[in-house]
């Protein structure tokens, strides 16, 4: 048994956010499970709109007021969905760390890079002494090669890549057990995005940190995950081991988006016909069926069940079963329409 | 660098484009100003000294990291952005130092397409009239009929049809694919010869950026385009270009054809690009060395060559000047523990001073301090990183009362030289500069200044 699997830092099960639109709700995270476990990181990926940020956000219970939480988070134990708000909070930074795509709107311009720290520090870990915050918060600093010289200067003094550094140190020097990191390189130069990678698989190995790591790069979390979750329209559609899950993808929606990542291999251009659906009335059934290549009778009638697939990962997808639960002639193919160029995200 | 005529540019028959030795420069305000150092003027060399053949028919990336001056480059080409200095030819035809109204028949041959397909929509006008645009400002068609069908047209041939469903849309109502698709529209109606596309996928899903760069392909055939593509991104680039030029800070590292570039990189930060790339298969990821550090601050850039003070194998000639020591003994106190990072401080003064970009540099003692102390810090810096290219770059210290003084040998700039079918701004592939690296290194005294790149030797 994996370490996600015996005693995980992180256990969502069955969670979902809807967020309120007076009329009908957009059902951006619908159902999903998955665990983390102590030193794991596990990325998570799918289309743009598939509901990636909610969950990170449902995670550390960042949610508008607007979202309606149901299911489970436990965070070592204590479960997160329903606690008190101000429970969460307490939790958020020394426990459940969190990096964003741009830290320019996390980071104060008006205040040093060195009390940015002393209040995280001051706020968190009362009990240290000044020296002591000093002396963390330099060592975190210099941790991620920010100069120690540059201490006392403000945000927008550093460059992109420097400011995404600080941001990591800010969450580090509190030394979470989780870690959120939502599309920490997005705006990043690819030199500076590797140097990043390169940290936060240093963090996995040196200190235990589990970490969420969203993305819509799959070269990304090929090289900085051990565990990859593919969602789509609010679901998680197969999670597993990452190298596996690459080799072997299990469900025709990480196969075709495998086949449309354009890297240095590439030779044919391949693309998902048709666009990921409106959240607010998704496809019946298998979410995916409209674009799937390998659509089946049954996946326009019944929502897939999870199997495990040979490589070992989890999927939901008709096409591995079990057998048993497909109605006579469901697996036919499934007559679908064809799509115009221009039906797309 | 002087005006040279790329290897790899043929014939002038076949060149549709040809520039020149190309400088765009942005003043750069009061602020900013304050910090400079090293220079009286403030100014951001954004294009420093570009010279490429765009051929017909062929598609050319531009790519580089932030900054390095891509856009600043496209829009020079098409007028957007006055060129400082030098030549860019449309067929023969000057185009720099032309005014608005003499460049506007050109612009007609010369279309951009931007990044953001968001911003690049007027969200108060209808995707018809968008896309019409074009022919009202140049004047070609005129009339609610016409346009409509010139639109109607122009829609159907990227995708978006029946054109009858997206003409009377506003831009808010399309997805960001289709939005890039009405971009392509409004720029192909005109009937350009060249289409500069400023990141047209950047921001669209993997999926989708399959389909506009099929698209784009489709157009070109069809219509007979020249493209210039720029990115960042290396994978999109090998797989859509014909030749790629490799910039970094305005400069143009490394020119050839995309086989070449990718299979056999010759300038070190070519290397280093490709080496950055996260790979979707974990069983080809491999461990990297990367560059330290970030593209520097382009209004004093690096003396010499541009990417020395990142350069893994840059050495005596490459420029190297003060303001590396001080990166060098930063870069170096984030490794030390707090203790011996605090001791090391207290031996040496304010670093301050180091940030000019002279090849001497003056590593100040503590106040109170002794020369002999600074001296001490530069010898422990040699003895922990002995294989840093830095020490190459190091002529001459003199210990004096209140600090060190260090002495580079000479900054030297890279020249266009061809490799193979590639053109490289690079010393490794200078016989003169390799040459006269080893005169230096036996302690030989250095040669006169050069006065354009290393030609001594
Ligand atoms: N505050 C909100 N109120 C209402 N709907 C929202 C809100 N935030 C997100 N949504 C919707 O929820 C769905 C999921 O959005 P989310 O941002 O989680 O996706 P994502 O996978 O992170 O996408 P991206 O890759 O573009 O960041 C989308 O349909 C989005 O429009
Ligand atoms: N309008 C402007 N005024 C002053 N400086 C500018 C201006 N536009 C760009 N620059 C500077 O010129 C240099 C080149 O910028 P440019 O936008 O051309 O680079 P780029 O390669 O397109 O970068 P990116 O990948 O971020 O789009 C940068 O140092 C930039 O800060
Ligand atoms: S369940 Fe059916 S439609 Fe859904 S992914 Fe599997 S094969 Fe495709
Ligand atoms: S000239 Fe070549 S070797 Fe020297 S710093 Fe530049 S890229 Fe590196
Ligand atoms: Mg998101
Ligand atoms: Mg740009």
């Amino acid at each position: 048994m994996s370490a996600h699997e015996d005693d995980p830092i992180l256990d969502v099960r069955d969670l979902r956010v809807w967020y309120g639109t007076g009329g009908d709700p957009v059902r951006a995270v619908d159902g999903v499970s998955f665990q983390i476990g102590r030193g794991e990181t596990l990325g998570l990926v799918g289309e743009s709109g598939c509901g990636k940020s909610t969950l990170g956000r449902g995670v550390l219970g960042l949610l508008p007021d607007a979202a309606a939480v149901t299911g489970s988070v436990r965070f070592d134990g204590r479960e997160l969905v329903g606690a008190p708000a101000a429970e969460v909070r307490d939790l958020r930074g020394p426990e459940l760390g969190l990096i964003f795509q741009e830290p320019m709107t996390r980071l104060d311009p008006l205040q040093t890079i060195e009390a940015h720290f002393r209040e995280a520090l001051n706020t968190h870990r009362p009990e240290l002494g000044k020296e002591e915050v000093r002396r963390r918060s330099l060592e975190a600093l210099a941790g991620m090669g920010i100069p120690r010289t540059r201490f006392g200067q403000y945000p927008h003094e550093f460059s992109g890549g420097m400011r995404q550094r600080i941001m990591i140190a800010l969450a580090l020097v509190l030394e979470p057990k989780v870690l959120v990191a939502d599309e920490p390189t997005t705006a990043l130069d690819v030199i500076v995005e590797a140097q990043i990678l390169g940290i936060l698989a240093d963090l996995r190995r040196n200190f235990d940190t589990a970490i969420l790591l969203v993305t819509h790069n799959l070269g990304i979390v090929a090289e900085a995950c051990n565990r990859v979750a593919v969602m789509y329209a609010g679901e998680i559609v197969e999670e597993g081991d990452a190298r596996e899950l690459f080799a072997e993808p299990a469900h025709p929606y990480t196969r075709e988006l495998l086949r449309a990542t354009i890297s240095l291999e590439t030779t044919g251009l391949n693309y998902i016909p048709g666009a990921p659906p409106s959240l607010i009335d998704p496809p019946p059934a298998c979410r995916f069926h409209p674009r799937c290549p390998s659509a089946m009778r049954v996946c326009a009638d019944l929502h897939p069940i999870e199997v495990r697939a040979p490589a070992g990962q989890r999927v939901s997808c008709w096409l591995h079963g079990p057998e048993g639960q497909i109605p006579a002639g469901g697996r036919e193919p499934l007559e679908r329409r064809e799509f115009a160029e221009a039906e797309e995200a | 660098m002087p005006p040279q005529t790329p290897a790899t540019s043929g014939t002038t028959a076949d060149s549709l484009l040809e520039v020149r030795d190309l400088h765009t420069r942005y003043s750069v305000r009061g602020s900013f100003f304050d910090r400079l150092k090293g220079r009286e003027s403030g100014s951001v060399h954004a294009v420093d000294g570009v010279t490429l053949d765009l051929r017909h028919g062929e598609v050319l990336g531009l790519v580089g990291e932030s900054g390095s001056g891509k856009t600043t480059l496209g829009r020079t080409l098409l007028g957007l952005v006055e060129a400082s200095s030098g030549s860019i030819r449309l067929e023969g035809e000057e185009l720099t130092g032309r005014s608005e109204a003499e460049m506007r028949p050109l612009r007609r041959r010369m279309q951009i397409v931007f990044q953001d397909p968001h911003a690049s929509l007027n969200p108060a006008m209808t995707v018809g009239a968008l896309v019409a645009d074009p022919l009202r400002f140049h004047k070609l068609a005129s009339g609610r009929e016409e346009l409509r069908a010139r639109a109607s047209e122009a829609l159907e041939r990227v995708g978006l049809a029946p054109a009858s469903e997206y003409l009377d849309k506003y831009p808010a109502d399309l997805s960001g694919g289709q939005k890039q698709r009405a971009v392509l529209a409004r720029a192909i109606i005109l009937g350009p010869d060249v289409l500069v596309a400023d990141e047209p996928v950047s921001m669209l899903d993997m999926s989708v950026r399959a389909k506009i760069l099929e698209l784009m392909l489709e157009l070109k055939d069809e219509l007979g385009l020249t493209y210039i593509y720029i990115t960042h991104d290396l994978a999109t680039a090998k797989f859509f270009c014909d030749r790629i030029a490799i910039m970094y800070l305005g400069r143009i590292v490394e020119l050839g054809p995309a086989a070449d570039i990718y299979e056999h990189p010759q300038h070190p930060y070519t290397a280093a690009l490709l080496k950055a790339i996260p790979e979707p298969d974990p069983r080809r990821a491999v461990a990297r060395d990367l560059p330290r550090g970030e593209v520097p601050d382009a209004v004093v850039p690096p003396l010499g060559c541009p990417f020395h003070p990142r350069c893994p194998r840059a050495f005596e000639v490459c420029g190297w000047e003060s303001r590396d020591l001080r990166t060098l003994l930063e870069e170096r106190w984030t490794k030390l523990d707090q203790d011996a990072y605090e001791r090391e401080r207290a031996l040496v003064g304010e670093l301050d001073d180091l940030d000019v970009a002279e090849s001497e540099a003056f590593l100040p003692a503590a106040d109170g301090g002794s020369g002999e102390e600074a001296a001490g810090v530069l010898e422990a810096m040699r003895a922990d990183a002995p294989a840093d290219p830095f020490w190459s770059g190091v002529a001459s210290t003199s210990v004096e009362p209140d600090g060190v003084r260090i002495g580079f040998h000479t900054p030297r700039e890279p020249r266009d030289l061809e490799v193979g079918r590639s053109v490289v701004n690079c010393h490794l592939h200078d016989p003169g500069a390799i040459e006269l690296a080893e005169r230096l290194r036996r302690g030989e005294p250095e040669p006169e200044p050069p006065d354009a790149g290393a030609d001594a030797g």
